[in-house]
């Protein structure tokens, strides 16, 4: 097995993954407009929430639900990858994969790195749009930097766990599988208001939730004011090893059926 | 047969085919829980927006679950006519004297069903929760009533798109649709707490703002005779015009054959 092998596997299944899902508009559009829609939503229709007693984020509403929805909108991107993976399980190209690559971990990889690709996209396009329907930004450019690596982070978070999924199922029929622990991780994380405002039998979960120190991380980011980065990342890189396992061994579950 | 024979043998079909079909009722009842949860357990301190118009956030966001599953299964009932067609049964019934109505009204009797069970559901959950409805026990049956007539309402429009496409995907694909529907309408915020004037004005002329608000006013307010008039009013409309158009979408359907 050479470097060579791997990289050579997970640039090919990237570069052929990322142009499967930019040139065909109806796979191209959905993780751009997807966001850019609920940005619409949540920043426009919920604004009040921002009046609400002890609601204190700096930089307005619209800044608070951005950060929110771009991470959203990254772990949509991410969860797509496993739905990707589960139509090439069912039609056969993965098995023929597995036959021609030494190092199968690069096909990992290479759906992984397709979906930062679509995120990095989707992201700019994002904050281009909202910058320019008025944000208050706060960060300086290491911040926005440290809001791009949050995306990334959990964009990869939901790949690993959607391909996890997909290695085991092997049908794009466990769709709902791999969507709504994403769905439910991401709304049981403090969504429209701040931690200190939730009530309620949500407070004790979102106080687990992983996804909470991100959404609170990147929401730090967008404010110019970054707190606990240590303990952001730390969770960031647990929740990414833990993942990981989680696909390597679907991956070895799948080789052993291949 | 009579005709009424006729829609009585579509009906039973319509609600048979829906009861037997957990893997799409479950979603359409379900779903909407789910939603209502985590939504009204996130901005459960919205209440304390000046002017928010009820105590409890569950009590306010109850009746938008009301009008998702009737969306929902809506979408269902769509999807089954397209089966239909995709199958070929419709040109066999072509073939038999059916009533156009009647094999019509029969298909969204499964809406109509799922609709009830939803509501009977969510109202034991509401209850359950302490939510209580400020019309009293005759403020149930109106709740239902409205959640029949808001499922009849998307029902009829999915009907006239699986008439129009033939395709059960084309119906399915429709979903996203409903969900911007709801998401820009007044099911998180009253409209008079939405301050992004366009956002306001999309609320204003979403008619789901209006099925939302009907049931929303039984459970906060009583007996608003404005709210309820414009949620019958405007579900009404929709039935009619939805249900006049698939007639004629049926027709030419059956023309061709």
């Amino acid at each position: 097995m050479t470097g060579h092998d791997f990289g050579s596997t997970t640039l090919t299944v990237a570069g052929r993954n990322f142009k499967t899902t930019m040139t065909n508009p109806g796979l191209a559009l959905r993780p751009i407009l997807g966001p850019l829609v609920f940005f619409a939503a949540f920043a426009g229709g919920l604004s009040a929430v921002g009046r609400t007693p002890g609601f204190d984020f700096s930089s307005g509403y619209t800044a608070f639900q951005f950060a929110f929805i771009m991470l959203q909108g990254a772990l949509f991107v991410g969860l797509f990858c496993g739905l990707a993976l589960a139509r090439d399980l069912q039609s056969g190209f993965i098995r023929r994969l597995m036959l021609a690559a030494r190092d199968r971990r690069g096909i990992v990889v290479g759906y992984v790195l397709a979906g930062l690709g679509v995120t990095m996209i989707a992201t700019t396009v994002l904050l281009g749009v909202a910058l320019l329907c008025g944000m208050q930004l706060d960060g300086d450019l290491l911040d926005v930097a440290g809001m791009y690596s949050l995306a990334l982070v959990i964009c990869a978070a939901g790949a690993l766990w959607s391909m996890g999924v997909a290695f085991r199922m092997r049908t794009v029929q466990a769709a709902p599988l791999m969507q709504t622990p994403g769905f439910l991780g991401l709304f049981l994380a403090p969504a429209f208001v701040p931690y200190a405002l939730l009530e309620g039998w949500i407070r004790p979960i979102a106080r687990v939730n992983p996804i909470t120190q991100l959404v609170e991380g990147a929401r730090g980011f967008v404010s110019g004011r970054p707190e606990d980065l240590l303990l952001t990342y730390g969770v960031a890189a647990a929740l990414l090893s833990v993942l990981a396992i989680w696909t390597l061994t679907g991956l070895r579950r799948a080789e052993r059926i291949a | 047969m009579t005709t009424l024979q006729q829609f009585a043998w579509l009906t039973r079909r319509a609600v048979v085919r829906t009861l037997r079909q957990p893997a799409a009722a479950f979603p359409a009842l379900l779903f909407p829980l789910i939603l209502l949860a985590v939504v009204a357990a996130g901005l459960g301190s919205a209440t304390d927006i000046p002017g928010f118009p009820a105590d409890s956030y569950l009590q306010f966001a109850l009746a938008g679950a009301f009008v998702q599953a009737a969306m929902v299964g809506g979408i269902n009932s769509g999807a089954d006519l397209a089966v239909d067609i995709e199958s070929g049964l419709l040109d066999r019934l072509a073939l038999t004297p059916l009533r156009r109505w009647a094999l019509l009204l029969g298909q969204l009797s499964g809406a109509v069903t799922l609709a009830l069970l939803a509501g009977v559901l969510y109202l034991a959950i509401g209850l359950l929760f302490g939510v209580e409805i400020a019309a009293g026990v005759g403020g149930v049956a109106v709740i239902l009533a409205l959640a029949v007539v808001s499922a009849l309402a998307f029902a009829a429009l999915s009907a006239l798109l699986a008439l129009r496409t033939g395709s059960s995907e084309a119906v399915h694909g429709a979903f996203p649709l409903t969900f911007l529907l709801l998401t820009f309408s007044s099911f998180y915020l009253p409209r008079t707490l939405i301050d992004v004037d366009w956002f306001k004005a999309l609320a204003t002329y979403n008619p789901v703002s209006y099925l939302i608000e009907g049931v929303r006013s039984l459970y906060i307010d009583g007996w608003d005779s404005q709210a309820l008039a414009l949620g019958f009013g405007l579900g009404a409309a929709i039935v009619a015009i939805g249900i006049a158009c698939a007639s004629a979408a049926l027709k030419g359907r059956l023309a061709h054959r």
